[in-house]
């Protein structure tokens, strides 16, 4: 056993390096061809197949999927993108249990649906690696848009922008473009820096400034691009982080979990990471697991999540849950935090109330608690926008849409994550993104 | 237990199910392997006449068309005859009957289509001891460009000539080996009986191109850029076999006469079809290359389960059993209506069902119900013409269901009638032969 990982607190270095290789690869290593020509063959080619109904972004699945089986990956990868320009990282990132995997009729008839995602990863794979562009920059409009964030909405904003020939600038606060997709997805779901090349892949079409390092209420307002540009799209996601309100969250030790994930995106060493003995997430969804898998990656003894509710209500899928628990997270429901006990400052343990709804379905303390030790405690529990919107009338916290994205101000749209309507997932953002285009486009051409 | 001993003119074995004349019986290493793994019989690869042996290329001999999953549909060769010398593949004959008298070993035999070439040839093999001769009038390719093979079985007049030959010249069963390449393979049938054949055995392989290379133009499989066709077996063949066998089976001319079922055959259920069928056997070839020779093991199971399940005790007892049901179409009852039914506990909502109606069939499948998704036949639209059924992925999901005489037929708005009636005499038969109503 490598000395590093019994240390108390939170400490770098508790693996063996070679270990941090073997636990950060892709977390499904790619279909082989013969692989893909296998489980492309299972597809059924329904008739207005249920899968494609559940992708959020309507991707052609059957076709696509048909196109792999007949040895045309390149066919496959187009079909795709015209629906998807992100479809390489939604291939890895989307929860396909939830949507069409789901959906599909082989999980009906026998539970082992059609293996939609990697296929799609394995179709988009081929056509990125050879750097095949499917799409050409429409004439030049002479319009200009302005795009806030660099996230999947903001990059399939841009692209169908270009598609019809107007010119994007995109800001973007953090100091690479990518969003979520460089800063807050597992590294195994993301691995040889695949953010950053499908970045290059999708402003390849050109007709697209990536501004980084530039944020919405700091650097700008959202007034000095209504004035300068002819439309303006804010997809900047959600960048606050919800408080815990709990006693004593501001010990040393109690930290974001969006922020360890990008840490840890962005660490060119990860046996430089310094990782609790014992950890424990509070939430329930997607990055709650990502951060809860990844401290165990990182050689964390003890990696614990708890959630206020029950196994039903979490927001990861079920795959996710599985994963946690298959990499030796232990998942505990019902329990919401009540006060961080403390040693010296920093983090010790969390005290934790047991929850149960009451007769009238609300959420309430049952009165008993319990104790769970921890060096660090990571929050996990939704985000929030991080401007009050700057003027634009918002909804539950988030920026107000309609269904074509349009806000409450004149040329302004917004979508992804800061704006309402659809889940958080990466595939919404960029399905929202693309219909905001189009509707920013039939503004600007007068239609 | 079912008794399978078959006796197929004569020739005894304990099973069925024999190897065809190809490259798994090309000599007595592999023979006597196949014996062992419990195949019945085999028909030894095809012998030339004595000589400088025939030559095979050296590139590929084999083409195939597979599923995706690499499952092999079908296969097709370029190989000739043996290319071992007369002596050796007479002598080894000899040495593997003395050892499994109890097996059966055919000769195959391809040598000019001269009197003398035969009359030399049967004596040397009937000297090895083997049970009985199979005359290779099939082979299609190589072969049939030096006149023989399929060259004699595509000319009947040739196929009754040479067997009338061997039966003057052997005492030996005669087998004679059809070539599908033919227009109506009753004629070379009829040719083969009326030459005094015991038996026929069919079908060879088919005239094929497996596929053509998209990058050098060149047909599959490729000498050097070059490709010829090759003769097609497996189990995209077999459709094919059952319907010429089936031809011969009920042909007032050849009715009776035994045949060796060959084409495609690949399990139990295969075989049980083309006995069912009229063959008294089945040959194997295809199946036995891709899988090896142990696959006769769950013939032979599989076979006798089928017939304990069916209380058949032998062979003869199914042996035959559909022929009678195989008719021409003007014969087949048009006063039978079936229907389509989708059972919706097993249906998965694929919607192949629908779709393949509505596009290319008779609009009698739902797509929705209340806005839901939902598939199911529309009887007033269903001509009962069985595509559902073929295309639906989950098995005995969609069934045909014949109305019984009395229902009425949404479609026709008529009742059922219980009578056999069939196209002779349908009054849209300019040919029918009109039942006057009596004054």
């Amino acid at each position: 056993m490598v000395q590093g990982l019994l240390k108390d607190g939170i400490v770098a270095g508790r693996l063996a390096p070679e270990q941090y290789a073997e636990n950060f690869s892709d977390l499904h290593p790619p279909l082989t061809h013969h692989e893909a020509i296998v489980e492309a063959d299972r597809c059924y080619f329904c008739y207005d197949a249920p899968c494609m109904t559940a992708c959020p972004t309507s991707i052609d699945i059957p076709l696509f999927i048909r196109e792999i089986v007949t040895d045309n990956p390149l066919g496959a990868a187009e079909t795709i993108f015209e629906q998807n320009i992100l479809g390489g990282m939604c291939a890895r990132v989307c929860p396909t249990e939830q949507l069409c995997e789901e959906a599909c009729v082989r999980e009906a008839a026998e539970g082992k649906p059609v293996k939609i995602g990697q296929l799609q990863r394995y179709a988009t794979d081929v056509a990125m690696q050879k750097d095949v562009q499917f799409f050409e920059r429409g004439a030049e409009t002479g319009k200009q848009v302005a795009i806030v964030g660099a996230g999947p909405a903001g990059l399939a904003c841009a692209h169908r922008l270009s598609m019809h020939g107007h010119t994007v600038t995109v800001f973007d606060a953090r100091p690479k473009a990518g969003g979520l997709n460089e800063y807050g997805i597992a590294s195994y779901k993301s691995t040889d820096d695949f953010a950053q090349a499908e970045v290059d892949y999708v402003t390849a079409i050109g007709g697209i400034d990536i501004q980084t390092g530039k944020a919405l209420g700091k650097d700008f307002s959202l007034a000095d691009l209504t004035e300068k540009y002819d439309a303006v799209f804010l997809g900047m996601g959600l960048g606050g982080v919800n408080a815990l309100r709990a006693e004593g969250e501001n010990a040393v030790g109690v930290d974001d979990a969006i922020n360890f994930i990008a840490d840890l995106r962005q660490a060119s060493d990860l046996s430089s990471l310094p990782i609790g003995r014992r950890v424990v997430v509070i939430g329930g969804g997607m990055t709650a697991v990502d951060a809860a898998v990844q401290s165990k990656l990182l050689g964390a003894e003890q990696v614990t999540m708890v959630y206020r509710r029950g196994k039903a209500q979490m927001n990861a899928s079920e795959f996710e849950q599985d994963l946690a628990a298959a990499k030796g997270v232990t998942i505990r429901h019902w329990l919401a935090p009540k006060r961080v006990l403390t040693t010296d400052g920093r983090v010790s343990g969390l005290e934790l109330s047991y929850m149960a709804l009451d007769e009238a379905g609300a959420l309430k303390a049952t009165g008993e608690t319990t104790t769970i030790a921890c060096d660090q405690i990571f929050k996990a529990i939704g985000q929030t926008l991080s401007s009050d919107g700057d003027g634009v009338e918002l909804a539950g916290g988030k920026i107000a849409v309609d269904a074509e994205g349009r806000t409450s101000l004149a040329k302004v749209w917004a979508g992804g994550d800061c704006a309402t309507g659809g889940d958080d997932l990466t595939v919404t953002a960029v399905a929202e993104g693309r219909d905001a285009a189009e509707s920013i486009n039939r503004f600007l051409s007068g239609h | 237990m079912a008794d399978i001993r078959n006796n197929f003119v004569g020739i005894k074995s304990p099973n069925p199910f024999w190897l065809a004349s190809a490259p798994p019986t090309d000599k007595a290493y592999n023979v006597e392997r196949a014996f062992k793994a419990g195949w019945g019989g085999v028909v030894w690869k095809t012998l030339g006449e004595e000589g400088p042996p025939v030559v095979n290329v050296n590139g590929p001999r084999y083409g195939a068309i597979w599923g995706a999953d690499r499952r092999l549909l079908g296969f097709n060769n370029i190989e000739l005859i043996t290319d071992r010398s007369l002596q050796i593949n007479l002598q080894e004959m000899k040495q593997v009957k003395m050892n499994w008298p109890d097996r059966a070993v055919v000769a195959s035999i391809m040598v000019p289509c001269e009197e003398e070439a035969w009359k030399a040839i049967l004596p040397l093999v009937e000297e090895t001891g083997v049970d009985g001769i199979e005359l290779n009038f099939g082979c299609p390719h190589g072969m049939s460009e030096r006149g023989m093979g399929a060259a004699v079985g595509q000319v009947p007049e040739y196929v009754e000539m040479v067997v009338r030959w061997c039966k003057q010249y052997s005492r030996m069963p005669v087998i004679t080996k059809l070539t599908p390449n033919v227009t109506d393979v009753r004629r070379p049938a009829r040719a083969a009986k009326n030459g005094g054949t015991d038996a026929v055995s069919l079908i060879n392989t088919i005239n094929s191109i497996t596929a053509v290379n998209l990058d050098t133009f060149s047909p599959e499989p490729s000498i050097d850029g070059r490709g010829s066709h090759g003769g097609y077996c497996g189990p995209a063949a077999k459709p094919i076999a059952l319907h010429m066998v089936a031809e011969i089976a009920r042909d007032p001319e050849t009715y009776g006469l035994p045949i060796s079922g060959i084409g495609g055959v690949t399990t139990w259920r295969d075989a049980a079809e083309f006995m069912a069928l009229g063959a008294g056997n089945v040959q194997v070839c295809t199946a036995a290359m891709v899988y090896g020779f142990k696959i006769v093991e769950e013939m032979i199971s599989g076979l006798s389960n089928w017939m304990d399940e069916k209380g058949h005790k032998t062979l003869d007892d199914f042996a035959g059993r559909a022929v009678r049901n195989v008719s021409d179409w003007q014969y087949l009852n048009l006063n039978y209506v079936a229907k389509a039914k989708i059972n919706q506990d097993l249906c998965i909502s694929c919607g192949r069902c629908h779709i393949a109606c509505e596009d290319t069939s008779h609009q009698a499948i739902t797509k929705e119900k209340d806005g839901k998704r939902h598939f199911e036949v529309m009887n007033d639209e269903c001509v009962g013409c069985n595509l559902c059924v073929n295309v639906c992925p989950v098995e005995d999901c969609i069934t045909m269901e014949a109305l019984a005489p009395g229902m009425l037929d949404e479609r026709t708005g008529k009742i059922v009638s219980g009578e056999y009636a069939n196209w002779t005499t349908h009054p849209n038969n300019p040919a029918a032969k009109v039942v006057e109503p009596a004054e």
